[in-house]
């Protein structure tokens, strides 16, 4: 099956290193046994053999303690939310911090381009039974070919701050592309109820699939009545698709739930 | 009467060129108010550097472009039909399928899907006559 094999392959990348640093982790936190003074020494022989394994294991726990380090800075994978303006990508990234800090992280509005920069949460653990999960999330400005100030303006906005928000618009659009290099895992947020064959859309999930990173798309606003995921499915026939209402916090088990698979 | 322009570009005409090369080209293009129909396609590189550059060139004239490309994606079908669809692909690469770049002012929406494409432009403004 053509979807069970893409996941697989994109989920590859995120994969290995969740794999790599919680082998490493398990090394770096695993006891050295120092061994038991009050026992007695059943020979000169195992005496010495004892030294020189209490060396080794000083090596070991150096060695352990390096690479550890290094890789434990590694399990704080990189989340990114992509997609369009409009598509709800800081209400998701506002509900994943309530549901796991208690508080938000950028605000919202039904105009368009209301985030206008990268915004990081750093360190979110999300838990799944007795699995955890730790994440830096990146919520970016929605991704446009075209950014006209009078949007703004026949939003209400006078034509100088109408001007401005388009000039820091499109800087968004730049910095949110120029991030793509930097994620570890996607999720691409498509508002359920408009068209999701954008070429937009096509272009950010090419762009994933080119750079091995593992993709997760997400239909949102699935409380609306135009909602429609079987359009993003039949669009994107190689992923899999969730339905959520990030505004209402519906199905946000089975996203995390989702994105403890991507990163296993 | 204003006319709608299209221009196009066969695939030779950038193949030599750099990525940088060729979304300078095709932007020159569109930013002249003129629809580009270019055959085959950019790369996936190519096609974010060109959003990024968009919209690097956004000013009070230019709103940015439109873009909508078309590429056969055999995923569907027989055996036999998939194998030739990817001989197809190795041959010819990105010279398959079709690029359509559109200034915003001149070209509302592009809409498709996997096997066509439409192509909405916008209405011009109506001016209102002054009564003498």
């Amino acid at each position: 099956m053509p979807r069970k094999k893409s996941k697989k392959r994109s989920g590859k990348k995120a994969g290995k290193k969740a794999k790599k640093a919680k082998k490493s982790e398990e090394n770096a936190e695993e006891p050295f046994e120092e061994p038991a003074e009050d026992q007695p020494s059943a020979s000169t022989q195992s005496s010495s053999s004892s030294a020189k394994n209490e060396k080794l294991g000083i090596i070991k726990r150096f060695i352990n303690k390096v690479i550890g380090s290094i890789f434990k800075k590694k399990k704080h994978i990189k989340l990114g939310l992509y997609g369009p303006p409009n598509g709800g990508k800081t209400t998701l990234a506002n509900r994943i911090c309530i549901d796991w800090l208690g508080e938000d992280m950028g605000s919202v509005s039904a105009t368009a381009h209301e985030t206008r920069e990268i915004k990081i949460k750093e360190q979110i653990n999300i838990k799944s039974g007795k699995k955890e999960l730790s994440f830096n999330l990146v919520d970016t400005p929605g991704i446009a070919t075209k950014i006209d100030y009078e949007d703004f303006v026949k939003k209400g906005m006078n034509k100088t701050v109408a001007k401005k928000r388009a000039k820091e618009a499109t800087k968004g659009v730049i910095d949110a592309i120029k991030w793509l290099d930097d994620m570890d895992v996607v999720v691409v947020v498509i508002d359920s109820t408009m068209d999701p064959y954008t070429q937009v859309n096509i272009t950010i999930i090419g762009n994933l699939v080119a750079r091995n990173i593992p993709v997760l798309i997400v239909g949102n606003k699935i409380d609306l009545k135009k909602s429609d995921l079987k359009r993003i499915e039949a669009a994107f026939p190689q992923y899999d698709v969730i339905g959520i209402s990030a505004k209402f916090g519906k199905n946000m088990d089975k996203l995390y739930e989702s994105l403890f698979v991507m990163v296993d | 009467m204003g006319g709608l322009t299209l221009q196009f570009i066969p695939y030779s005409e950038i193949e030599e060129l750099s990525s940088l090369g060729r979304i300078k080209k095709l932007l020159k293009i569109a930013k002249e108010n003129k629809i580009v129909l270019l055959e085959g396609r950019l790369n996936k590189d190519e096609e974010a550097e060109l959003i990024k550059t968009t919209m690097e060139e956004i000013n009070d004239e230019f709103k940015g472009i439109e873009l909508g490309v078309i590429y056969p994606e055999q995923t569907e079908g027989a055996l036999l039909k998939k194998i030739k669809g990817g001989f197809a692909k190795l041959l010819l690469g990105n010279r398959m399928g079709l690029t359509i770049i559109g200034p915003a002012s001149i070209v509302k929406e592009i809409k498709k899907d996997p096997t066509k494409i439409e192509l909405f432009t916008t209405t011009p403004r109506k001016t209102k006559k002054k009564k003498r």
